[in-house]
């Protein structure tokens, strides 16, 4: 990714007054049902526990996948191992053709975001239809997710409405049961027809074998049990060992995600429908996805994989409240997203997106699992100074930094310069233009030029209390 | 009690009146003030910028210059939280890793060390206006300094402090990152300076020079009549003579520190509650 290219996404997010109003409008909803139910529990104990639990989970990986794969199996499932996208492409592709899939319904996954499924099955001639409302409308927009878990949170109403309305032909209104109505008509057609199911991957539960699907629209349960083939798509390290960890897993999800203490529907499924069931899948096939995740193991971002996806740190970023999701470039936004797109994607190519942080802080106060995201941001920093691929200057200037901070002679001298060096660029006490990298700070903001007398100096002439200053003490 | 001034950077540079300020009020509270010259920058925007070499050169200078210190006193929350929370890292395995994990542990934001280690809530500050408090993130984030500001501003005399809307969001200064992402900065510092217009303050306190420059300078772009104020300010204009309350109830509330020393630092400290009592009756 060119370096001008993320600026350009953010300035052209800055300019979309719309999306900006809808980003704001989304994320405090979200934010305010979080604050509003973190105080069910003692938050910190249990964000503590989550973190210790999704830690021995990362730490021991190996084991816990062999185990969920071999539970899997014995409960009549497929398991497939996809080291990257397109490996996992081409054993989707090879199922659906196995099964003569004309038609699939999808529940939400990222990672089928990750490895563009959906682009390869069309052009096999198979029908995709993305059955999440959210992913349904950014489907029709031929767009991609812009937030973890709302997928077209940077859409107004009235987009929706626009949209709803060309697929209808017919004028809409831009209320909620109308638009609802369009797509829950539409997308019961979709689940009836499907052969196949594309599902996401919230948990994998390794001691029963089953994955863990959280919607709020109960499309994850169409998706499950209509077709009658169904795959599921996750991540490796969305894995948990024991079915009642899903307890505090859950419980963290949903609040810091919607705020909301349990969602509509939470579906476990243990394999393919067991002779004597009335519903289910004839087949059911589990990939487990590296794509990079492996590379990250061990090092020191390891705890970027404890992540469980549940956008708390996209809705409390400052940087994402003002440019939504798509402006970062790649499948993940937010704090999470400017560090794991670098993991992914390259850091040389990718680092640049880990500036788009003022590192406040906020994504690790609000983090369900502790991840530092602020000082991975750092580190990807200096992961991306470490390629030597930073800007010359940049790299000049902090060399000069680092030589004159450690000689405080030369500080001295470069504050006197700096004050001579100045003058053709200030005017009453302002800088009114200034070589880059200054001329973006003057281009919003106004400077004070250096006083006449830097703080040392005034300390050498001696500070004088005023008169009576000390009385009280003496 | 000796106190040696970390002036940080800017505000050696470009804000002194900041420096003068802390310098004041320290010594109206009792306390000796020196300051090391050779004191340099903490070394943030290159930690923070992924140059972390150059960082630790600037940081080992830090080390070096605050060695005979006995407290190390600065006016800025983000400062003291890089020498406080990633010093320790930084010098892992460093030949002065001890000095400068023994430097992290005695430097003090300034409102921190006047609440914490002086044990005043009331500095006897007199200050007829309406104000508000920006939280710094690294001050309130990074260091968990909330409430000393916030306890000292609301025992000023004449005061009226309102709350800023939303005050855990980010101003947007983020060190290089309002110059790399310059639109985005200011865009966030328009939405808090939209808040500080909507609660009708006249100042705008914050406890680091770096977040106030950043909405300073935004303000004078945008135009308003909102004043921007280092606390270090507010509180030594607040004192000064004439302006500060009654001498003996200040000799009363600044006891401690005309014993100085430690010992004294431990009396103001048991007395705090005391003092703050007498300040509201």
């Amino acid at each position: 990714m060119a370096k001008a290219a993320i600026l350009d996404r953010i300035d052209q997010a800055l300019g979309n007054e719309r999306l900006r109003r809808a980003v704001r409008k989304a994320t405090d909803t979200f934010r305010g049902g979080r604050a509003r139910v973190i105080s069910d529990f003692d938050w910190e104990a249990m964000r503590e526990k989550a973190r210790a639990l999704r830690a021995h989970t990362i730490e021991h990986l190996d084991y816990y996948l062999e185990q969920l794969a071999a539970r899997v199996r014995e409960n009549g499932g497929h398991v497939h191992f996809a080291e990257n996208a397109s490996q996992a492409v081409e054993i989707v592709r090879r199922i659906a053709a196995h099964h003569g899939v004309r038609s699939v319904a999808k529940s939400k996954s990222m990672i089928s975001e990750e490895i563009h499924l959906n682009e390869v099955l069309e052009a096999d001639g198979i029908e995709v239809y993305e059955t999440d409302l959210g992913e349904y409308i950014i489907q029709l927009a031929r767009e991609t997710p812009s937030h973890i878990i709302g997928p077209a949170l940077h859409k107004s109403r009235e987009d929706i409405a626009e949209l709803f309305s060309k697929l209808e032909g017919r004028p809409l209104s831009s209320d909620t049961p109308t638009l609802t109505q369009v797509a829950r008509r539409r997308l019961r057609e979709v689940f009836l027809k499907a052969d196949m199911g594309i599902t996401g991957c919230n948990f994998a539960v390794a001691e029963t074998g089953s994955i863990v699907i959280v919607t709020n629209e109960g499309n994850g349960r169409m998706v499950t049990s209509l077709p009658r083939v169904q795959v599921t798509l996750m991540g490796m390290e969305r894995i948990v060992p024991r079915l009642e960890d899903l307890d505090l897993l859950l419980a963290m999800l949903t609040r810091s995600a919607t705020g909301q203490r349990t969602t509509s529907y939470v579906s476990i499924v243990s394999g393919p429908r067991k002779e004597g069931e009335r519903d289910g899948p004839e087949a059911f096939h589990l990939v487990i996805v590296d794509n990079m995740r492996s590379s990250i193991l061990g090092g020191e971002f390891q705890e970027a994989l404890n992540c469980i996806r549940c956008g708390a740190c996209l809705n409390i970023c400052p940087v994402y409240r003002q440019i939504g999701g798509h402006a970062y470039g790649w499948v993940y936004s937010g704090p999470i997203g400017a560090v794991l797109t670098p993991l992914y994607k390259g850091i040389e190519e990718w680092g640049e997106v880990a500036q788009a942080s003022s590192l406040c802080g906020a994504c690790y106060d609000v983090c369900p699992v502790k991840i530092p995201l602020h000082d991975m941001l750092v580190g990807i920093r200096r992961a991306s100074v470490e390629t030597g691929k930073s800007k010359a200057l940049e790299r000049l200037a902090f060399r000069a930094f680092g030589f004159v901070m450690s000689r405080p002679g030369m500080y001295r001298a470069a504050l006197k310069i700096g004050r001579l060096a100045q003058a053709p660029f200030v005017r009453k006490g302002r800088f009114r233009a200034a070589p880059p990298p200054l001329s973006s700070w003057l281009s919003h903001r106004s400077l004070p030029s250096l006083p006449k007398r830097s703080f040392r100096e005034i300390w050498a002439k001696g500070i004088d209390d005023e008169p009576g200053d000390r009385r009280g003490t003496s | 009690m000796r106190v040696s001034l970390f002036v940080t950077c800017m505000v050696d540079a470009l804000y002194p009146n900041v420096g003068v300020s802390s310098v004041k009020l320290l010594r109206r509270l009792g306390v000796e003030v020196d300051f090391p010259e050779d004191q340099v920058c903490c070394g943030q925007p290159a930690f923070n910028s992924g140059y972390h070499d150059a960082a630790r050169d600037a940081a080992a200078q830090l080390v070096r210059a605050f060695r005979d210190a006995e407290y190390v006193v600065g006016p800025s929350g983000s400062c003291v939280s890089m020498i406080r929370h990633y010093y320790p890292a930084l010098f892992e395995g460093h030949p002065l890793e001890a000095e400068a994990n023994a430097f992290a542990a005695k430097t003090y934001e300034l409102s921190q060390f006047i609440v914490d280690v002086l044990g005043i809530d009331d500095v006897g500050a007199r200050f007829p206006g309406r104000a508000t408090y920006h939280t710094s993130c690294h001050m309130t984030r990074g260091l968990g300094v909330l409430e000393a500001p916030l306890r000292l501003l609301k025992n000023v005399r004449g005061l009226e402090l309102v709350d800023l809307p939303r005050r855990e969001d980010c101003c947007g200064f983020g060190g290089t990152f309002a110059v790399k992402m310059a639109r985005l900065s200011a865009a966030m510092a328009d939405e808090k300076l939209d808040h500080v217009a909507e609660v009708q303050a006249e100042y705008l306190v914050g406890a680091d020079t770096a977040c106030l420059m950043h909405l300073g300078g935004r303000l004078e772009r945008r135009g308003g009549r909102v004043r921007v104020l280092h606390l270090a300010e507010l509180l030594e204009e607040g004192t000064r003579p004439g302006v500060r309350i009654e001498p003996e109830e200040s000799a009363r509330r600044g006891g401690a520190g005309a014993a100085g020393g430690a010992g004294g630092a431990a009396g103001a400290r048991t007395g705090a509650g005391d003092r703050a009592e007498e300040a509201s009756a």
